[in-house]
């Protein structure tokens, strides 16, 4: 029998890391360095990766009165969650504003901040009971509005922590209301307890608004069309580390949720919500390369971009048996990885004050600095989706999943967006090789720091490791994926 | 040594670009490796022909690793006479292009040399891939050094031209190749396997479902077609041969997508390709005048280089597509030829475009009393894509030419011999404008330099190259001849190969044997 805190011990180390961060901010003088308090954070989260690895040696099972459930499933998640949050922590640590810079406030809850947002990303993975769901989305919601909004100085940053803040409560609202009205019909909140007495459920009707309810919520926070207006004013205003973190870490956890929900709860209404699923997916690549193609700002553009991937992973829902969520588990891992790798780029080479901001602003970066240069252009050639790298077989995991569940048209509609996504990531990767246009002045290089580099180097091993050799990451996603006792029924 | 042959071919040019990155950029350093290691690989690839069994259909030098269980992929490497002689083509192109690079990439050289080899990797793996994800994965990668050199070295160096041409030629070969994709996982989801030789046996058995049979070879033919490129779907070449450096415009068309529609098209999907042919047969004959015709009219040489390839490799369609023998044995020879010719030509090219900044023909004039060395191997590299017997232009076209007239229709025949003779104009039109008359003066008063120690040994073994095919064809056909036999055997179940082409593949002999 194993005791409850093993089974949340993870969300545990990590709670404990953040107070202990935010109380060493407060004991320390006013004018000594932050930066070791970085360091901290990433040692904890370092801590709370190995106690999920441990939890991946226990037998599945549930604690807490049914509400949480560790197993491949949450494991898989769990590292992921914790892997990104590491190397956002790292990248942070070193391009933040400098010790004693006007631009550099409350860096102690910044990283505090993060480490917490990870407790709630964690929990978001393996929490079967709703009111821990809510609650989870909402630890992890709360810290990146704050993240989002960090640099308040600014009219940007306040408009990103704003908007951001506004929609993405107004959407965890509507997943409540969901919960509520899945109450309303079954009584419980449990999810297993909810699969089994959906099919008795008093109304309907109240089943289908539930679940409608809950999906506005949970695709607003993976910014699936067409719930995905905040996205690009969101990842403008923030700082380019937060970015590399929000466009990922809660994404993936968003995700998990997704599959949670579908497959856990309501594995009942599978045929109504495939072709919902399939249509959000055509809608957001869609509306997302559009719209991505007139960017001009490189955030921007990989925000709307960011959209596409969303529709990509979502494409996977079309397949049969447990492959849609492989595939997805896949996608994530492989996406968290370049998309983390290309910001912390950005915020390396573009600088926290965002002197490079346009595509047009990375011009002569290859010929400038070699390696940062070429690294931006793995992490572009792999959300290409070029062979061999992560971003490929993501992308081939996730439409091959539909092929076979027999969705040919979503398939080829998928890849010929991608078609359309290569135009403009080439356009920045080109921008970047080309030579920097005559008359711009040097730029001096400044050195990288150990955090950013180690940070940069695991996301690009991550990104060719998924390539080249996929099949443990691959494995660890179909075992994740038999966690689902429904995948078994379709 | 037999077995990992192929492997070592692959990680060679890789261990080479890995090599370069590592090293500081001190001088002429990462030129040198590249050299070296380009030479290395063609070694390695020698040792192909040395020791392929000739004479018989069928892969040799096969490696077979798991490479993913599920979705099962596998590193499946083999040759046979198919793709021999074109993976010994890219081994002998790679230190082509390296000297012809030598004197025109000076800063970066680190990024050039690093991923002009990891281009090669990509085109030998695209040769030599059994599995076909494996190939995709290939295919795919060959576009990305393509695309990131010519814009990083544009020819117009920090032009916005250059960064248009890549896009263009990105986007012309990346599109078509989503719907090469869905028509993969197609197959693969109806067959559990990317094997070649698995899914050859599928399709021909007919178990597959008949019409989206068909939208599946109609992806596969696009996405080749688009690479060679084929009449209609050549709007990347002149673009892309203007402003890419030399050493990747010449390795930029023709192989890749010619090699894969005989192994991908005409071989696995025998009965579905016959019914393509008359619309190929077509294009490639309209495309061998259109080609010539605006060779003809150009006044900028790679414009006319451009479009003199058009021509050149539509007969290689046609070729391919008259499904005779003859026809397809001179088809491949041809594809050797053009990357052979094509390879000189560029790199003469490129050493005019240098000495003077400029490529328009009206600037040069009397070139041949300046740098006789030039023009004579020019001359000659110009008399081989003409097809003057005796060199190996003449052979494949030849051949190209006897296959449609016995196997297709005469007047298909006709017509593109009209090619041959509208061939002949261009290149002495360009000829005499370029390196005869009296030497003009140009308005950036630059001379035009002759061609350096290294450029000629380099230039003058690729003209010895053009003799011999010319005098000896059948060195080359002879293994290629097994393979074709081989997969028309598959192919052509119930429609044995017409016999009339026999008649032209023992016409070659005979023509082999004369000499």
């Amino acid at each position: 029998m194993t005791p409850d805190l093993f089974r949340i011990l993870p969300e545990v180390v990590l709670t404990l890391v953040g107070v202990l961060v935010m109380l060493t901010d407060a004991s320390m003088a006013a004018r000594s360095s932050r930066r070791p308090l970085g360091w901290m954070a990433a040692l904890g989260v370092v801590a709370a990766l190995v106690a999920s690895l441990w939890q991946g040696t226990l037998s599945a099972g549930t604690a807490f009165f049914g509400t949480v459930q560790t197993d491949a499933f949450s494991t898989f998640f769990h590292v992921l969650i914790c892997g990104i949050v590491l190397t956002a922590i790292l990248l942070s640590i070193d391009t933040l504003p400098p010790d004693g810079d006007p631009e550099q406030h409350h860096i102690g809850e910044y990283f505090a901040l993060m480490v917490f947002g990870a407790v709630g990303m964690c929990l978001l993975t393996s929490a079967v009971e709703l009111l821990v769901v809510f609650i989870a989305l909402e630890i992890s919601s709360i810290s990146t509005y704050v993240l989002a909004g960090y640099r308040k100085q600014t009219g940007k940053g306040a408009e990103a922590g704003m908007k951001y803040f506004l929609l993405g409560s107004f959407a965890t609202a509507f997943l409540l209301y969901g919960i509520a009205m899945v109450f309303g019909a079954t009584g419980t909140t449990q999810v297993q307890e909810i699969a089994t007495l959906l099919p008795a459920a008093r109304s309907h009707a109240l089943v289908l608004l539930a679940f409608g309810l809950m999906m506005v919520g949970v695709l607003f926070k993976v910014s699936a069309a067409p719930f995905h207006v905040w996205t690009p004013d969101v990842y403008e205003g923030a700082p380019t580390p937060v970015v590399a973190l929000m466009s990922t870490a809660p994404k993936v956890a968003a995700f998990a949720l997704i599959v949670r929900l579908l497959y856990g709860v309501f594995p009942l209404l599978h045929p109504l919500w495939m072709p919902l699923m399939w249509m959000v997916a055509v809608v957001s690549m869609t509306v997302g390369n559009l719209a991505a193609l007139r960017q001009q700002n490189a955030k921007r553009m990989l925000a709307y971009s960011s959209i596409a991937h969303a529709g990509y992973l979502l494409a996977a829902l079309a397949g049969a048996g447990a492959e849609p969520i492989a595939a997805i588990g896949f996608y994530t891992a492989a996406y968290a990885a370049m998309n983390v790798g290309i910001f912390a780029l950005m915020a390396v080479v573009g600088g926290y004050d965002e002197h490079r901001s346009t595509i047009a602003d990375y011009r002569g970066v290859l010929h400038q600095r070699p390696v940062s240069g070429g690294l931006m252009l793995l992490f572009l050639i792999s959300l290409i989706g070029i062979p061999f790298t992560g971003g490929f077989f993501a992308k081939f995991y996730s439409f091959s999943t539909a092929m076979q569940g027999g969705a040919g048209w979503l398939a080829l509609i998928g890849l010929l967006n991608s078609g359309v996504a290569a135009a403009y990531y080439l356009r920045f990767a080109l921008s970047i090789a080309q030579p920097a246009a005559t008359g711009a002045r040097a730029e001096a290089v400044p050195r990288i720091g150990v955090g950013v580099s180690a940070a940069i180097g695991v996301a690009a091993l991550a990104t060719l490791v998924l390539g080249i050799a996929p099949g443990h990451v691959l494995d660890a996603a179909h075992a994740a994926a038999q966690s689902f006792a429904a995948v078994r029924g379709f | 040594m037999d077995n990992v042959i192929l492997s070592l071919i692959l990680l060679v040019p890789l261990a080479g670009a890995a090599l370069i990155l590592l090293l500081p950029e001190r001088g002429k350093l990462p030129a040198w490796i590249a050299l070296l290691d380009s030479l290395l690989t063609f070694l390695c690839t020698l040792h192909l022909p040395a020791h392929f069994a000739g004479g018989r259909g069928g892969f040799q030098f096969e490696e077979n690793v798991l490479w993913l269980s599920h979705p099962r992929i596998s590193y499946h490497l083999g040759v046979d006479g198919l793709s021999l002689w074109l993976v010994v083509l890219v081994g002998l192109l790679a230190p082509v292009g390296v000297v012809a690079s030598w004197k025109t990439i000076g800063s970066r050289s680190k990024v050039f040399y690093a991923l002009f080899l990891l281009q090669q990797t990509a085109m030998v793996g695209v040769f030599v891939s059994l599995d076909l994800m494996l190939y995709y994965g290939f295919w795919e990668l060959s576009l990305i050094p393509i695309v990131i050199l010519t814009a990083m070295f544009g020819r117009n160096l920090g032009e916005s031209s250059a960064v248009k041409a890549a896009l263009r030629f990105f986007l012309y070969t990346f599109i078509p190749s989503a719907p090469l994709l869905v028509a993969l996982l197609w197959l693969y989801a109806h067959t559990g396997s990317f094997d070649y030789t698995t899914l050859q046996a599928a399709i021909a058995s007919g178990s597959l479902p008949a019409r989206q049979l068909g939208w599946v070879s109609v992806a596969f033919l696009l996405a080749f077609a688009v690479k060679v490129p084929v009449l209609g779907l050549h709007g990347w070449l002149a673009d892309t041969f203007s402003e890419a450096p030399v050493a990747i415009a010449m390795i930029a068309a023709g192989k890749l997508g010619l090699y894969s529609l005989i192994r991908f098209h005409v071989a696995l999907f025998p009965a579905l390709a016959r019914e393509a042919a008359p619309w190929m047969i077509g294009f490639a004959v309209v495309g061998i005048l259109y080609g010539a015709l605006l060779a003809l009219v150009q006044k900028d040489f790679w414009k006319l280089l451009a479009y003199a390839t058009l021509s050149s490799l539509s007969f290689c369609t046609l070729g391919i597509y008259g499904f005779t023998i003859s026809g397809m044995n001179g088809a491949l020879l041809q594809t050797v030829n053009e990357g052979i010719i094509g390879a000189a030509l560029f790199l003469m090219f490129g050493v005019l475009f240098d000495s003077r900044r400029t490529s328009q023909l009206g600037e040069f004039g009397g070139v041949a009393q300046k740098a006789p060395r030039l023009a004579a191997l020019f001359v000659i590299a110009s008399l081989a894509l003409i097809g003057l017997p005796l060199l190996n232009g003449f052979v494949g076209e030849f051949l190209v030419l006897a296959g449609t007239f016995n196997g297709v229709s005469k007047g298909w025949a006709a017509v593109a011999a009209l090619g041959v003779i509208f061939s002949a104009a261009y290149m002495l039109r360009m000829i005499q404008m370029v390196f005869l008359g009296e030497p003009t003066a140009n308005s950036h008063g630059h001379a035009v330099r002759e061609l350096s120690w290294r450029e000629t040994v380099t230039v003058g073994g690729l003209a010895v190259l053009m003799l011999a095919i010319g005098v000896m064809p059948t060195v080359w056909t002879s293994t290629m001849e097994p393979a074709l036999q081989s997969a028309f055997k598959v192919s052509s179940a119930e429609n044995a190969v017409p016999a009339a082409a026999e008649s032209g593949a023992g016409m070659m002999h005979a023509m082999g044997e004369s000499r």
